[in-house]
């Protein structure tokens, strides 16, 4: 059932369904970037939400009119014009009072929602038009989607992505460096403007999909995820596209096996687990690779310390050190170093008495400040410089040989 | 303003007012801190842990199910500080991430659980549902003092008083190290507070505040009124003692305006129903918030310039 989901058999709608989310994936990981890199992810959650009394206005305005008013595209319009107002009011505030952007967005959030809520009401008493289903903007519901609706998520969707692809430079630019992006002659607040205005696009595409509760975390979680896996601007936004519309896709795919799994949530749980395998596995920045790093420093330090014991020919009482040493056949399980023991330590002790010379000579002040009690000297200095360290070295007939 | 008064609107206008409050308080501290949407996550999160407080208990015993939305917003924290701190992301997103997450797993969780057959739904979840929460037995004014007709009163009344008294006593106890440490930490932690410790406290306390308040009015309440009511009293004054006592104020304005408004404002206009009371308040408290954007005294940053 799955596979064939996967492999789009499940029928004309639910293919269009499953395009038409991977496509709104893509469009929303990639405009998420931009808003990720700008440190404004949470402005998402202020236009989703002011979407709902546009939505609430639309079909008040379309049943009044004498329509069913669920027509799609008008619903979409109220929104994008109370999304619109709800970016405005947040701008406003945060440049004309005191306040800072994170009250702007919490209010404008909570009172376009909740006015949102009021017109809701409104709608079921007034009974005009069949608002049943229009709830379903809070979370999404594909079950309820007509041809035609699938055809304009899919279309626009396309569209968003195109838009991003087009505006890339600078965008990045401005998420970036503003200053810089200014002084190269970009207009920061027009480009943040179509920033904005793509991110609105998304989430007014992605209402009947995910709904506008869930519409932030396809903006926010691919952008993220996407961040484990390279510090190039560029890759995080191709990266960020790919892992929404993988989420868009196999979600809309998985909810469509079953009646009872609701596609916004789903999409948005598969985004989550694409969120959490990259922090664990990604390269670089994963947890996984960064706790194996740190295991193997570890490693290296303990062994480092136990040979320069040996050298000095100290009992080693630490077990974690003992069992490196005996592992890596140095000493015997009770602590005598082996013959191979025993000249590594010469060779560590020498290495370690070289620096300590070489600390002490001006010409190499500046490599020796980087000294990590790692390296073999050997690595960092010439030859000659080496030699005329051991010179020095048996002058004051100090250290190992 | 008789006996259906009473019974009908005493009870939510009460519930309402004290949600406000006991939101408005700690909203103080985080607008201040720039921490105003911990309040937005906090009510997202409560959700999966509202259904599993009902799942695991099987009924809608409202302690289980606090005490499940309590773990969730404690997991919400642990999941934001692990995917900041491990992953190096920056707070907002990390936040986004973790409640929009755990939000999705809540639907999700309501879908497959049969909860359809107690009041138990998303729309629930986010409107509240302030005008069911009447007191049958109340027959007039009277009923104030008669034990009988008390002991009828909704449980969410006295929960959502204890917790407003709770956040009460919070802020009048902890008033020095919060204000403090709010405006200047590292003073607060030259004078040797433990200025971690108070902000871990501080979101305990919205947490509380959020979930007591979720229970009774739903989450939208919750947002706007831990943000709407402190960042106009923010624009009013400079002092703190005034910012606190003016979202009070606030808070209270817009709860009661609110209700009224929903309730009686559609019957005034001809219409039979009431609109959504939650929604309402919320709206009043924009409302107050924009008023105050555009004529407080003090709405603009002290000292700024605006050129522009």
């Amino acid at each position: 059932m799955l596979l064939e989901a996967l492999t789009l058999q499940l029928g004309y709608n639910a293919t269009l369904v499953a395009i038409g989310a991977a496509l709104l994936g893509i469009a929303a990981g990639a405009a998420g970037t931009f808003l990720f890199l700008r440190k404004r992810a949470l402005v998402s959650d202020a236009i989703s939400h002011s979407t709902l009394p546009g939505v609430g206005l639309a079909f008040l305005v379309m049943a009044s009119l004498g329509g069913d008013g669920r027509h799609l595209a008008g619903l979409m319009l109220g929104a994008a014009l109370t999304a619109g107002a709800g970016l405005l009011c947040m701008h406003w505030l945060t440049r004309r009072t005191r306040l800072a952007e994170d009250a702007a967005i919490g209010a404008v959030l909570s009172v376009f929602f909740g006015f949102g809520v009021v017109l809701l009401t409104v709608i079921q008493t007034v009974s005009i038009g069949r608002p049943a289903g229009l709830t379903d903007f809070l979370l999404g519901a594909t079950a309820g989607m007509l041809f035609g609706d699938a055809v304009l998520i899919a279309v626009a969707g396309a569209l968003a992505v195109l838009a991003v692809w087009a505006m890339r430079r600078p965008m990045t630019l401005v998420a970036f460096d503003a200053g810089f992006a200014a002084a190269t002659g970009i207009d920061v607040r027009r480009v943040d403007l179509a920033m904005m205005g793509l991110v609105m696009a998304v989430t007014i595409i992605g209402l009947k999909v995910v709904g506008l509760v869930l519409i932030v975390a396809l903006l926010i979680i691919p952008p993220v995820a996407a961040r484990f896996w390279s510090d190039r601007s560029d890759r995080v936004l191709g990266i960020a596209g790919v892992f929404g519309g993988l989420s868009g896709f196999i979600g809309a795919a998985i909810s469509a096996t079953a009646p009872a799994l609701p596609t916004g949530p789903i999409i948005v749980l598969t985004a989550f687990t694409l969120f959490a395998l990259s922090m664990l596995f990604a390269p670089g920045r994963g947890l996984l690779v960064g706790w194996l790093r740190h295991r193997r420093q570890q490693r290296r330090i303990h062994l480092r310390q136990g040979l320069l014991a040996i050298a000095q020919d100290l009992p080693i009482y630490e077990r974690y050190t003992l069992n490196l040493l005996v592992r890596a056949g140095l000493a015997r399980p009770d602590g005598v170093p082996t013959e191979l023991g025993r000249w590594r330590a010469a060779r560590a002790c020498r290495d370690e008495s070289r620096w300590a010379v070489a600390r002490r000579m001006h010409s190499h002040e500046a490599i020796v400040s980087r000294y990590d009690g790692l390296r073999p000297i050997e690595v960092v200095l010439t030859e000659d410089e080496i030699r005329e360290i051991d010179r020095q070295l048996a002058e004051v007939g100090e250290g190992c040989t | 303003m008789g006996a259906e008064f009473v019974m009908l609107s005493l009870v939510p206008i009460l519930i309402g007012v004290l949600a406000a409050i006991a939101c408005a308080l700690p909203g103080n501290f985080l607008v201040l801190r720039r921490q105003a949407l911990i309040g937005d996550a906090i009510s997202h999160v409560v959700l999966p842990g509202i259904v599993v407080g009902f799942l695991l208990s099987g009924t809608v015993n409202s302690w289980a199910m606090m005490a499940g939305a309590a773990g969730a917003a404690v997991v919400a924290v642990l999941l934001i500080e692990l995917i900041r701190r491990l992953g190096r992301i920056e707070p907002g997103a990390a936040m986004g991430v973790a409640f929009t997450a755990m939000f999705a797993f809540g639907v999700l969780l309501l879908e497959q659980s049969d909860t359809s057959s107690v009041h138990l739904d998303v729309q629930h979840a986010l409107y509240g549902n302030l005008e069911s929460l009447i007191w049958v037995e109340a027959r007039g004014w009277e009923s104030l003092f008669d034990p009988v007709a008390l002991a009828g009163l909704p449980p969410e009344l006295t929960r959502i008083a204890i917790v407003a008294l709770l956040m009460l006593v919070f802020t009048v106890v902890f008033w020095r190290p919060l204000k403090i440490a709010t405006f200047d930490e590292g003073f607060a932690r030259v004078l040797g507070m433990r200025t971690n410790l108070i902000g871990l406290g501080l979101v305990i306390m919205a947490a509380i505040a959020a979930v007591a308040a979720f229970d009774a009015v739903g989450s939208i309440i919750v947002i706007a009124m831990f943000i709407c009511p402190p960042a106009a009293a923010r624009l009013m004054t400079n002092r703190l003692e005034a910012q606190v006592l003016w979202s009070v104020a606030f808070a209270v304005f817009s709860a009661v305006m609110g209700y009224v408004l929903a309730g009686y404002g559609p019957l005034w206009l001809g219409a039979d129903d009431a609109v959504s009371a939650a929604g309402m308040i919320a709206t009043v408290a924009g409302l107050v918030l924009a008023l105050a954007a555009f004529y407080a005294p003090h709405r603009q940053s002290s000292g700024a310039s605006r050129a522009t």
